[in-house]
């Protein structure tokens, strides 16, 4: 460590033997130099220690997405190599398709609704459970159970409750609003809304944590100036708490948005592979699933995954732009050397 | 394997905050506002759960009611059931060795990204965090491609590697700055008492960063054993069934058996409850954390 230059310089050319992998590492020890030893055994454990994680990151995430790149191009029913080329086709296919643009809008209006609906309830939520009330932290791990429990239990139970003779509408009609007993699931004009409650019901937990995080991390001591000031309870939480939550909240609508652009299981479950575009509910990753490998057109899914993705990838370098940058701990924006406190 | 290591170490002792000394309103309209909240997240699991104490013509006839009497008949033949037992010992395998491989592939490459300087750090650092934008949806096509290639379709395997893939960059980016907190001083300590830079980890590092490692131990474990969409694309054969798409079977096979279905599906989100409310703390004590950065 005394002599970072030699170290940066030895790491370099040992790229080669980084990339052979481990295995074959320690048979190609460099002749011993001057303190080289120490340096060769440093750069043998990062090679041991990252390797494995780089192989297999690389192998089945980041390879996969440029393959889609490459796939997307061809007629392709996903038997043997892709070979009939049709350039652009299977894109000008995709927007030009009606069934692909509704997704999206709903997508779009998934993203929106998201964060209207669930942000300010979320800190809501947050300013309440940071109170010192009984049973705070049962009701934590009882907020976060509807997040904690998987898509297919959610989608099963609200199906079976949300049917023109379920539990929902046997229950409204019990309390005197039977006028309020709808088809939640089939009706194209209340399916997205009733999709909007399932998802809100769903997240909501995991945001409020997030958001009391948030509010755990502001010094103590900002609180106890605003108190010996006179400030009020909603007056401290206006003028720091708020302010002062910005970076969470930023991050929470961060991983919103790619979660809603990336909506599958709750409408693939619900709403099955071809209900959901006619009841209104259909998104782009469920198009993609039933016109890709739902009806064997590889090349053609492979496209829409690389539309689903550009569209998501623009998005967020948007919003990493415009929104993340004002805040100096964006995990997502900087190296590791920001860290460092 | 997470279980064990919390328990020996046991609990910290719960951050206190006197914030209701100030604020002297502990006032019924919070317990009321806190009791709605709780009874709306917590009432459609209820009824899943209650549900399958009931008779199929107890939820026609009164599809909002209670139990009356309450019969366990459902909750047994689902118990007694080998397909359920397959399934669970499926997510348990599926989820377990997904764990497993994320701790321990994460914790070492953080290791490296939090406490080596080398040139290619932050590049490497940006690769993982880059991760992030690339969610399963959308690798998913191609995935099932290439897993289909080697020839890995219809095993436990073949979701296994990509959940740990996939699971990676949440691990390294909730880790880091776990690792990075530790003191220099205390690696330079452990030096002089000759231990090398693994001896360090092994007997330094492990131990201070236990919440970090159980946090993202207990996220990937719950996204595993809750994954649909991998299961959906790689897994068509039903004895490698994880619990999610036993699920979704047993719900269209046994479409007219609501109560059956209710106790298949209240017995299968037990496994991931339990892990979650054995930990909640640490969970939220680890978000804390890479909230905080």
């Amino acid at each position: 460590m005394s002599d970072s230059l030699s170290a940066t310089t030895l790491t370099v050319r040992s790229s080669p033997a980084a990339r052979d992998g481990a295995e074959t590492a320690p048979s190609r020890a460099p002749k011993p130099r001057l303190h080289g030893r120490a340096d060769w055994r440093k750069r043998l454990e990062i090679v041991i220690l990252v390797g494995p994680a780089i192989a297999i990151f690389l192998t089945f995430v980041i390879f996969p997405v440029v393959m889609a790149a490459y796939y997307g191009f061809f007629r392709w029913k996903g038997y043997g190599a892709p070979t009939d080329f049709v350039g652009f086709q299977n894109y000008v296919t995709i927007f030009q398709d009606e069934a692909f643009i509704s997704a999206l809008q709903h997508n779009a209006f998934i993203l929106v609704m998201s964060i209207v609906l669930q942000g300010p309830a979320a800190i809501g939520f947050a300013l309440l459970l940071n109170q010192k009330i009984k049973g705070r932290s049962l009701i934590r791990v009882l907020i976060f159970v509807p997040y904690v429990i998987s898509e297919v239990i959610v989608g099963t139970g609200w199906t079976l409750m949300l049917q023109t003779n379920g539990a929902v509408n046997d229950l409204l009609s019990k309390i005197g609003l039977g006028g309020l007993a709808f088809d939640w699931l089939s009706d194209p004009n209340l399916a997205i809304w009733t999709l909007m409650i399932i998802i809100s019901w769903k997240y909501i937990g995991f945001a409020v944590i997030l958001m009391l995080a948030g509010m755990q991390s502001i010094p103590e001591e900002l609180y106890e100036a605003a108190a010996i000031d006179g400030a009020s309870y909603w007056q401290i939480q206006r003028r720091i708490t708020l302010p002062l939550l910005g970076p969470t909240i930023r991050v929470w609508a961060f991983l919103s948005i790619i979660g809603s652009l990336q909506l599958f299981d709750l409408v693939y479950i619900i709403w099955g592979q071809y209900v959901s575009s006619i009841a209104g509910t259909s998104t782009m990753a469920t198009y993609m699933v039933t016109q890709g490998r739902g009806s064997g057109n590889y090349g053609f899914g492979n496209a829409v995954a690389v539309v689903l993705f550009l569209i998501s990838l623009v998005i967020a370098l948007l919003y990493q732009r415009f929104v993340l940058r004002r805040d100096t701990e964006g995990a997502l924006t900087d190296g590791p050397e920001r860290k460092q406190k | 394997m997470t279980h064990s290591i919390a328990t020996v170490r046991g609990l910290p002792p719960r951050r206190r905050k006197n914030k209701a000394d100030q604020t002297h309103w502990g006032s019924p309209a919070t317990y009321v506002v806190a009791t709605v909240l709780i009874a709306l997240c917590i009432a459609p699991v209820m009824y899943i759960i209650i549900g399958g104490f009931r008779t199929n013509s107890q939820i026609t006839q009164n599809p909002s009611g209670f139990p009356s009497p309450w019969v366990v008949t459902n909750y047994i033949e689902v118990l007694s059931s080998p397909t359920f037992w397959q399934q669970v010992g499926n997510s348990t395998i599926s989820a377990g060795a997904t764990t497993i491989g994320v701790v321990v592939l994460g914790l070492m490459a953080s290791y490296v990204l939090a406490r080596y300087q080398f040139s290619w750090r932050a590049g490497m650092y940006s690769l993982f965090a880059a991760g992030l934008m690339f969610p399963l949806t959308v690798a998913i096509t191609p995935l099932y491609i290439l897993i289909k290639n080697i020839g890995l379709t219809n095993t436990l395997a073949g979701i296994i590697l990509p959940q740990i893939a996939f699971s990676l960059p949440t691990t390294i980016i909730i880790l880091v700055p776990f690792l990075r907190a530790i003191p220099k001083e205390l690696e330079e300590a452990a030096s002089i008492d000759g231990a090398g830079r693994l001896g360090f980890f092994f007997r330094m590092v492990l131990p201070l960063s236990l919440p970090g490692v159980v946090t993202v131990g207990i996220l990937a474990f719950i996204g595993a054993w809750n994954g649909y969409m991998l299961p959906l694309f790689i897994l068509n054969d039903s004895a490698q069934y994880t619990l999610p798409l036993g699920v979704q079977a047993f719900a269209s096979q046994y479409s007219v058996d609501t109560a059956r279905v209710l106790a298949f599906t209240s017995l299968s989100m037990i496994p991931a409850l339990l892990f979650f409310s054995v930990f909640e703390r640490r969970i939220v004590g680890g978000l804390t954390g890479a909230v905080k950065g």
